[in-house]
């Protein structure tokens, strides 16, 4: 039942002074609203980050051949070398935590472009030779067709996989490019699908300009018989990248006659320290947003508790004859703390959905494919755990206030206008 | 109804300590309308608070209806209050921005009567102070008397065993005095203990009994002459 005479008592103290009640209750609004654009940001920092990786496995790293630095057996350092594709069964046989191994290859070398015609149109791309197993390690959308698969690699088929930005240089807008050729360095490839990247901005604007051919055709056209030119390696969840990434170095550098020591005829790329450190970051930024945010709240509620130090001094009287007439001290602390509860919430709910508000206005504005801000967002979750946050704070303002109201005799407080 | 022997209690301000009550020894019976008389500092409020549990003695014993008062927590003097005792009081103390009929009904609130029933049963008690066409107005549109009247419904509407009144006809004219003490008289017909605190002679002849208080001890007690009309 709604008790009509509490909220009477609630409304005629808040409305008995309109300046004290806002200012009081923009303390508390403030530190709300602070709270939530500051996750927000947050938040639309992250996710604009995590967008950029697109779905990259996280538990990964890449290995590629540089030249030697420390000569050894007889051979001389900066001697250049390559990875070979049985370096891939030895890495697959020897490292248990290994799930993925996927090798690349690049056609005409290191971000070296061919030349690619579809009739009329032609241009300039990146052909890589892959592999089926690429789609699991960075996994892209498939606009049209299929991905690669292990037939492909087998029989060694002429097949291509272009990027969305490549079908729209050579293709006509809302062209099917399935079964259409394409002629890549002079010979004729069949297009069995387009994709699209995952990830954002340049990241993806790279990935959508590549031309992707079976692994093995690639090592055919390309004249490399064995050449891999860097692993994709994925690592079982259970282990971490870093344990996995010397035996990786170990065991090439006994294949390639590298020196134990010489890290530097590798270069690699460990992407699960790197979402680590990412990670971290977050966290940090996270736990400095809600320290400030929480600061903020709680100068909003030392606010409160104050005004609600004054109200009651002049109630004392009223107080008085409560307790007089039959009021217990719990009562009258009942009744204190749903005021402060009832001012901190009302506000608290104002700041909040101002915050929301704003969070939404700022994500209209952005460009959907900002590479620094993406999806500000304040979740569910987050919206309960602040509201649980403004009541408990709206407890936290009454309660000194409501045991001070108590702690004095009744007859004193009759007395204290006398 | 109240015993009290041997009652003392000081204040203590700091370092100093004023003795007020120096050892009181009083019965009231039910059903007697007795008033305290005594100069000011006498401890006649003092001993009233007392009686009327806000305020703690310090040693002796008081019995209210039997039950020996010492100890209590102020939730259980609260319920005491609430079922026992009826204030009035001399500054009237209504709350302001409660209309007449929910002032009457507030001590029903705290016996968690519901809203309905108990504006129900404020109206009758607003008619039987003759105020019913003034329930809903708040206490600043009213005049003293009616604010006394108003006081006086609010202390009997939760039926108690015992009115109490410290100085009611102080912020009165002599005419509303009389009409407010005729109406204490009717309450006392009615079978209800009245205890009044007054300085004024010609309010406590208005009672049964007058008790003289004289820096903390009974300096006398007498019945007056009404006792014997009514005898």
């Amino acid at each position: 039942m709604i008790d009509i005479d509490k909220w009477q008592e609630i409304f005629h103290t808040l409305k008995q002074n309109r300046l004290r009640t806002a200012l009081t209750a923009f303390g508390i609004f403030w530190g709300v609203f602070m709270l939530v654009i500051m996750l927000g940001a947050g938040s639309g920092l992250e996710n604009a980050v995590y967008s950029n990786m697109g779905d990259f496995a996280k538990n990964s790293m890449f290995i590629w051949a540089q030249h030697t630095t420390m000569p050894y057996k007889g051979f001389p350092r900066n001697r250049s070398y390559h990875f070979e594709y049985s370096d891939k069964y030895a890495l697959e046989e020897n490292i248990p935590e290994i799930e993925i191994i996927a090798p690349t290859v690049n056609g005409g070398g290191y971000r070296q472009t061919t030349l690619v015609v579809h009739g009329l149109k032609k241009g300039e791309f990146n052909v890589l030779g892959k592999t089926p197993q690429e789609n699991n390690i960075d996994p892209v959308d498939i606009a049209w067709g299929r991905f690669l698969n292990e037939y492909d690699l087998l029989e060694r088929r002429k097949s291509v996989l272009l990027g969305y930005r490549v079908y729209e240089e050579l293709f006509d807008k809302g062209e099917d490019p399935v079964n259409k050729y394409v002629r890549i360095n002079g010979i004729y490839f069949q297009v069995i699908g387009v994709y699209k990247s995952k990830h954002s901005g340049g990241w993806g604007e790279n990935q959508n300009s590549e031309i992707w051919i079976p692994f093995s055709t690639a090592q055919q056209v390309y004249n490399y018989p064995n050449k891999v030119d860097h692993f994709s390696i994925v690592v079982k969840p259970e282990y971490e990248v870093k344990q996995v990434e010397g035996k990786v170095m170990a065991i090439l550098a006994k294949r390639h006659n590298l020196h134990p020591e010489d890290k530097a005829a590798f270069g690699y790329n460990n992407v699960g320290e790197e979402f680590k450190k990412m990670n971290g970051l977050f966290l940090g930024i996270r736990g400095l947003i809600w320290i400030v945010g929480i600061g903020t709240l709680l100068a909003g509620i030392i606010g409160v508790s104050n005004i609600m130090l004054i109200i009651l001094r002049e109630r004392t009287v009223e107080f008085g004859i409560k307790r007089a007439i039959g009021a217990t001290p719990k009562k009258i602390v009942m009744s204190v703390l749903s005021e402060s509860v009832f001012l901190t919430l009302i506000a608290g709910l104002v700041g909040l959905m101002f915050g929301v508000f704003i969070i939404e206005l700022v994500n209209s504005v952005i460009p959907p494919d900002s590479e620094m801000f993406r999806n500000p967002e304040v979740d569910f979750k987050l919206a309960v755990s602040a509201l649980i946050i403004i009541i408990i704070s709206g407890m936290l303002a009454g309660v000194i206030p409501s045991r001070r109201v108590v702690s004095i005799k009744p007859i004193e407080a009759i007395r204290s206008e006398q | 109804m109240i015993s009290i022997s041997e009652l003392h209690k000081s204040y203590v301000t700091g370092l100093n300590s004023l003795h007020v009550l120096k050892g009181i020894n009083l019965t009231i019976e039910e059903g007697e309308m007795v008033s305290i008389m005594g100069s000011s500092g006498s401890g006649k409020s003092t001993l009233l608070n007392v009686i009327g549990l806000l305020d703690a003695y310090d040693t002796g014993k008081y019995h209210l209806n039997g039950t020996l008062m010492e100890n209590m927590s102020e939730t259980k003097a609260a319920w005491y209050r609430n079922q026992m005792i009826g204030f009035v009081f001399q500054s009237f103390n209504l709350i302001a921005f409660k209309n007449a009929m929910e002032n009457v009904a507030l001590p029903l609130y705290y016996q968690k009567v519901g809203r309905r029933k108990r504006n129900k049963i404020a109206m009758e008690y607003l008619e039987k102070v003759g105020l019913a066409d003034w329930a809903h107005h708040t206490p600043n549109e009213l005049s003293g008397g009616q604010k006394q009247r108003i006081a006086i419904a609010r202390a009997l509407i939760s039926k108690p065993k015992v009115i109490l009144a410290d100085e009611p006809t102080g912020a009165l004219d002599t005419h509303t005095s009389y009409e407010v003490m005729e109406l204490f008289k009717e309450i006392n017909n009615a079978g209800i203990t009245v205890i009044i605190v007054t300085h004024e002679k010609d309010i406590s002849e208005r009672t049964k009994r007058i008790i003289h208080l004289k820096d903390g001890l009974i300096e006398k007690e007498y019945k007056t002459k009404l006792n014997l009309s009514y005898a």
